[in-house]
């Protein structure tokens, strides 16, 4: 008989899923009527489990049997992520009402994607690793296509089902892979297998396996669904695809090399690097091109994924502690920069296009501030935060003598700042256009906070630096 | 006692500029006039009861700045030549801003213009406090500051912006060869400070420096660096364009600025370097010959000038030649003696033709004048004063300084003195040509102005077009000319009475002291007079003509100027037609505007635009940002075209990207 299975480093992610379970019999007992209090409910679950993982306090501890890893970067990263769902929760409700896509099972489809991220997030074996992915992907294919009478809304959902699809099957490939060449699944085992160099056959699985990954951060090449989706899906699932998942799969990225493969460095390190240079290149240039700034907004996001990497691209501490540290900063940027694209609404319909911010300082100027105060923190525009964020990874590069990297990156940041800057010329020196609707409470609550986080990182960007080295020190 | 001389001005900027919005305009005027009379009242009683051992007094303020062997401090040298300048800076200063309280009173920005004023007179005093080159440089392009924002002060109007920025870049020119003379005889001598320069200059006698290609006596290129900068700040020959111009400012800067004080800063600069220049007789011989040149040739375009202030104005650059002359000879205290009395009767002059603009409601044109005595009798007879001293009528002031010089010219053997002594003769004749020509103008004859009877108006519209942004501009020209010209008010007589009392007695009281018996006790070293310099007492032997000869001239230029404008008021109109060429040539000032613009500003203006549109624009840009941005968006274009919308497309890419890392992998890399 098995033994029974250590549980205890699980706790927060098994009462998600109990929670999630309930929420699924009470929505399936009571249908739609019951989906304002499923709303509330699952924020209220989210808001306990994010509770509880910072009680945790970051303890080591391992459960099922090593495949489950609870450490101090599980932990802040986790807290990042929940922090995401119910930042993007907070602000689908109404948006999605007044769209009429109000459906329940939204919720219960981003509380299950959230467990799928924690269990990436502490995954500590490739079979794990594959679990929460998957959980992770099925449930944002669905909330993708969530707007179903809408073909855009659709095609997006198929592409990225279908393009996920194709990921998966590559990360699984090369898992399988490594598990030939190896013999084991767990990262310790692999880690040690590799020690005295690797067989071929686990540099190419590691390939496949970094090209799986890389599809969920959406980094270069293969980007390509990104912006199609974040275009075509509800502006709302734009912002959560945008925040969660790739906190949690740039934690899983980061968990994956250097604790399974810090032995064969040099050759994941030049994968990561070339994704690294060719995600800063495309998203920089490829954004000034946008109308859309939803479709600015995902080159964005593939631009950042580039940057993180840099930092990851070094291989150390250090390095890991920029990445903890750009993601961070991205977050709260990101989500205040969709949250001011929430607030973009006119005569009662939503508006994407980048011209319809013109003049906007002189129609709404605290809402022009804040998108403003996000774009300068993009383009990183000392002291804002993203100056420091770019700060720490590109000082890790050259600290690990990745000079070049480095000085692409700066040159990439240069490019891409032309189209922050020009969403911030828009709105405070072109004639405005009609101002834009009131908008919803709670967005406006998260942009808010969003711009009080930006500007206490540009103050004091230490207290989250001391905190991503604390995380970086356990996973090495 | 001399910080309260010295700051009591900056005190005084400071809160009329400062607060002038504030406390108003009334207040500002009492402060800043207030304070530079006291300052006046010091110098006055600081220049009689000075009395220093070895004639010299040293006072540390602070230490400015150490950097290796060049240490410059904040610091006074106090001794006859800086009393001397301390009272006619501030006397001069301290009436102009009583002055200026009557002359200023419509206009809206008097605390801006005594501010202004007050700043100039504390930039003035630290110039002539000094006690090292770079202090001297630091006031001396200060007096530059304030006299480009006093010219420019009515910067409405586009002919005052220009005439400040033709000050402004003239003088830079020669800026630049102080500033170089001071790095000079920074190398030379390892200090900046005149207590560690002077005394070892004899030295250096001999030492030699090379610059652009030559091999110079040092001493000679310091001294010529140094004058360039006195020609500039002095408006000598070659760079004189800008003075003329300068009387776009009010009037009572043009008597401040541009007659008493800062124009004589060149004449102070070569007097107080007197232990350097004695040593090069070359560069005193160019001092000479620039001082006559432009002594004759400012005479000569005074001749002609119809603006009464230009008129002044080309005089007070004749004047200066002398001064120069007279310190080129070595005769310092005669140069620093006419500064003295031109201090004066200068100002005096520029005042009372402010008073006459006041009374003509600012038409400044001498040919729509006329008659102006039986309106304005004050003034009249204060022009009449200040016209006597400068033609040097026996006993007024202008007849002790101004003969000096003259005698002083003949005596000298130095190279080109005995052109000088020429020159200045002639020179003497005409300057009382112009005087009484504008006198007999403004004041004699019959009227000429709409109103005053007679309707010689054939300039008019001419006039009007020259002068017509300047009644714009002050807008209480309501009364129009219709009405009688009026006497100016109390607080422009009062001033006008004081200087004229200096116009007729400075020169006799003083000049025992400056250039008579009492020299030694009254200079007290602070001049530098080499062993073999004799010209004071040589100017005394000279022959009887020589003496005679400037009353003569005097004489002469009143007669020739009576006949043509009182007796035969015709004759000048004749004599300009028969003689065209001449009289356009006097009449456009020799026509330097014209050769500076065909020589320096239309080469400069095309080599700006040059680098401008070629080498900024075509080239700089063209690769730099315009170029970058044009190729940026080139790959973005193609970039965009990347992301077609096709599935098969993105799983493609996706599937290149996999096989081309993997290839990598295997074959390059790491292994």
């Amino acid at each position: 008989m098995l033994p029974f299975p250590v549980l205890a480093p699980a706790l927060p992610e098994i009462i998600l899923v109990v929670g999630a379970l309930c929420l699924v019999l009470l929505g399936a007992i009571q249908g739609d009527g019951a989906r304002r209090a499923i709303q509330t409910l699952s924020v209220g679950l989210l808001i306990v489990v994010l509770g509880l993982v910072h009680l945790s306090g970051g303890k080591q501890g391992v459960g099922f049997e090593g495949a489950f890893i609870a450490d101090g970067f599980a932990q802040l990263m986790k807290v990042f992520t929940l922090i995401a769902s119910i930042a993007t929760l907070l602000m689908s409700f109404q948006w999605l009402e007044r769209e009429r896509v109000e459906r329940y099972e939204y919720s219960l489809l981003v509380l299950l994607a959230t467990l799928g991220m924690m269990m990436m997030i502490s995954a500590n074996d490739l079979i794990a690793l594959y679990i929460g992915l998957e959980l992770q992907s099925l449930a944002l294919y669905v909330v993708a296509a969530i707007h179903r009478d809408n073909s855009k809304a659709t095609e997006a959902g198929l592409k990225y089902f279908v393009l996920g699809a194709l990921s998966s099957g590559m990360l699984l490939y090369g898992a399988s892979l490594i598990y030939g060449f190896a013999g084991t699944t767990s990262f310790s085992g692999i880690a040690a297998v590799v020690k005295g160099g690797a067989p071929l056959g686990v540099v190419i699985g590691l390939v496949f396996l970094l090209a799986g990954m890389a599809f969920k951060i959406s980094a270069v090449p293969f980007h390509m669904w990104t912006p199609d989706v974040y275009e075509g899906a509800p502006t709302p699932v734009a912002a959560f695809f945008s925040a969660g998942p790739k906190m949690a799969a740039m934690a899983m990225f980061v968990r994956v090399v250097i604790t399974a493969f810090p032995a064969i460095a040099p050759q994941w390190q030049q994968i990561v690097i070339f994704i690294s240079i060719a995600s800063m290149a495309l998203g920089a240039f490829a954004a000034i091109g946008q109308t859309n700034i939803k479709r600015l907004l995902a080159y964005s996001s593939i631009a950042n994924m580039g940057y993180a990497l840099v930092g990851l691209a070094a291989g150390t501490p250090e390095g890991v502690q920029g990445v903890i540290t750009y993601m961070a900063i991205y977050l709260v940027t990101t989500l205040g920069s969709f949250g001011c694209v929430l607030l973009m609404r006119r005569d009662g319909q939503a508006v994407e296009t980048i011209g319809d911010l013109a003049g906007l300082s002189r129609t709404r100027p605290w809402l022009a501030f804040s998108l403003a105060a996000m774009m300068f923190s993009l383009a990183g525009i000392p002291p804002l935060a993203g100056f420091w964020a770019k700060f720490y990874v590109f000082g890790a590069a050259i600290n690990a003598k990745l000079f070049a990297l480095a000085i692409i990156g700066v040159v990439t940041s240069v490019v891409g700042a032309y189209y922050y800057l020009r969403i911030v010329k828009l709105m405070y020196f072109d004639e405005p256009k009609p101002a834009f609707d009131r908008g919803d409470a709670s967005v406006n609550g998260v942009v808010i906070v969003c711009t009080i986080f930006v500007a206490l990182l540009s103050i004091a960007p230490a207290a989250l630096f001391n905190a991503a080295a604390a995380a970086a020190r356990s996973l090495f | 006692m001399y910080q309260a001389i010295v700051f009591l001005p900056l005190i005084g900027f400071l809160i009329a500029g400062l607060f002038g919005r504030l406390i108003g305009a009334r207040p500002s005027e009492i402060v800043t006039t207030s304070f530079l009379a006291v300052s006046a009242v010091l110098s006055w009683v600081a220049f009689f009861t000075f009395d220093a051992p070895g004639g010299m007094m040293r006072i540390q303020i602070a230490q400015w700045m150490q950097a290796g062997d060049l240490v410059v401090d904040w610091a006074f040298r106090i001794d006859r030549l800086t009393l001397v300048m301390l009272v006619v800076v501030n006397t001069v200063s301290a009436l102009v801003h009583v002055y200026s309280i009557g002359y200023m009173h419509e206009d809206p920005s008097r605390p801006r213009f005594f501010a202004y004023l007050s700043l100039f007179t504390f930039a003035m005093l630290t110039l002539v406090t000094s006690d090292n080159l770079v202090q001297m440089f630091f006031g001396w392009e200060g007096v530059g500051l304030a006299s480009y924002l006093l010219i420019g002060f009515w910067y409405e109007k586009k002919s005052a912006r220009d005439a400040a920025m033709k000050a402004f870049i003239v003088n830079r020119v020669g800026d630049f060869g102080f500033a170089l003379g001071i790095f000079l005889v920074f190398v030379l001598f390892g200090s900046v400070a005149f207590d560690a320069i002077f005394p070892r200059v004899g030295e250096l006698q001999q030492a030699t420096f090379r610059f652009i290609g030559f091999e110079w006596n040092a001493l000679t290129l310091a001294c010529l660096l140094l004058f360039m900068g006195a020609m500039g700040k002095s408006a000598q020959f070659l760079l004189h364009t800008w003075l003329p111009d300068a009387m776009e400012g009010p009037t009572p800067v043009s008597a401040l600025i541009h007659a008493a004080t800062m124009v004589t800063a060149g004449v102070f600069m070569v007097a107080r370097l007197s232990p350097i220049f004695e040593w090069s007789p070359t560069a005193l011989s160019v001092v000479v010959i620039i001082g006559a040149i432009t002594a004759f040739f400012a005479a000569t375009v005074g001749l002609v000038q119809n603006d009464i202030k230009r008129v002044i104005a080309y005089s007070t650059c004749s004047q200066l030649g002398y001064m120069f002359v007279a310190l080129g000879v070595g005769a310092y205290s005669a140069g620093i003696f006419h500064l003295f009395t031109h201090a004066f009767f200068k100002a005096l002059l520029f005042l009372g033709s402010g008073s006459v603009i006041h009374a003509m409601h600012h038409e400044q044109d001498m040919r729509k004048m006329g008659g102006l005595r039986k309106y304005i009798p004050f003034t009249a007879a204060m022009m009449t004063i200040g016209t006597l001293a400068l033609t040097g009528f026996p006993f007024t002031a202008g007849y002790f300084s101004k003969d000096a010089i003259i005698e002083t010219a003949f005596a000298s053997h130095r190279f080109g003195a005995a052109t000088a002594f020429v020159l200045l003769v002639v020179a003497a004749g005409m300057t009382s040509f112009y005087s009484w020509r504008l006198y007999f103008m403004t004041f004699e004859g019959a009227p000429r102005w709409a109103g005053g009877g007679h309707g010689h108006d054939h300039h008019h519209a001419d006039a009007h077009a020259v002068h017509g942004d300047e009644h714009a501009h002050h807008g209480h020209d309501d009364h129009g000319h219709d009405h009688k010209p009026h006497e100016s008010p109390q607080t422009m007589l009062i001033p006008l009475g004081l200087l004229a009392i200096g116009a007729l007695l400075a020169g006799f009281v003083f000049k025992d002291g400056f250039i008579g018996e009492r020299f030694d006790a009254f200079w007290a070293g602070a001049l530098y007079i080499a062993k073999d310099n004799h010209i004071l007492h040589e100017m005394h032997e000279v022959p009887g003509w020589v003496k005679l000869s400037p009353f003569v001239m005097m004489v002469a230029g009143f007669l020739v100027a009576y006949w043509f404008y009182m007796l035969r008021p015709e004759l000048p109109k004749r004599l300009a037609e028969s003689q065209p060429l001449l009289y356009r040539f006097l009449l456009n000032k020799w026509y330097f505007d014209e050769l500076y613009d065909v020589l320096f500003v239309r080469p400069a203006r095309w080599l700006g635009t040059f680098l401008w549109k070629k080498g900024d624009g075509a080239v700089i840009d063209g690769l730099g940002p315009d170029g970058v941005s044009a190729r940026v968006i080139d790959v973005t274009n193609r970039v965009v075209r990347l992301q077609t919308g096709y599935v098969y497309h993105y799983a493609f890419a996706m599937l290149l990207g996999v096989a081309a890392l993997v290839t990598w992998s295997m074959f390059g890399g790491a292994h």
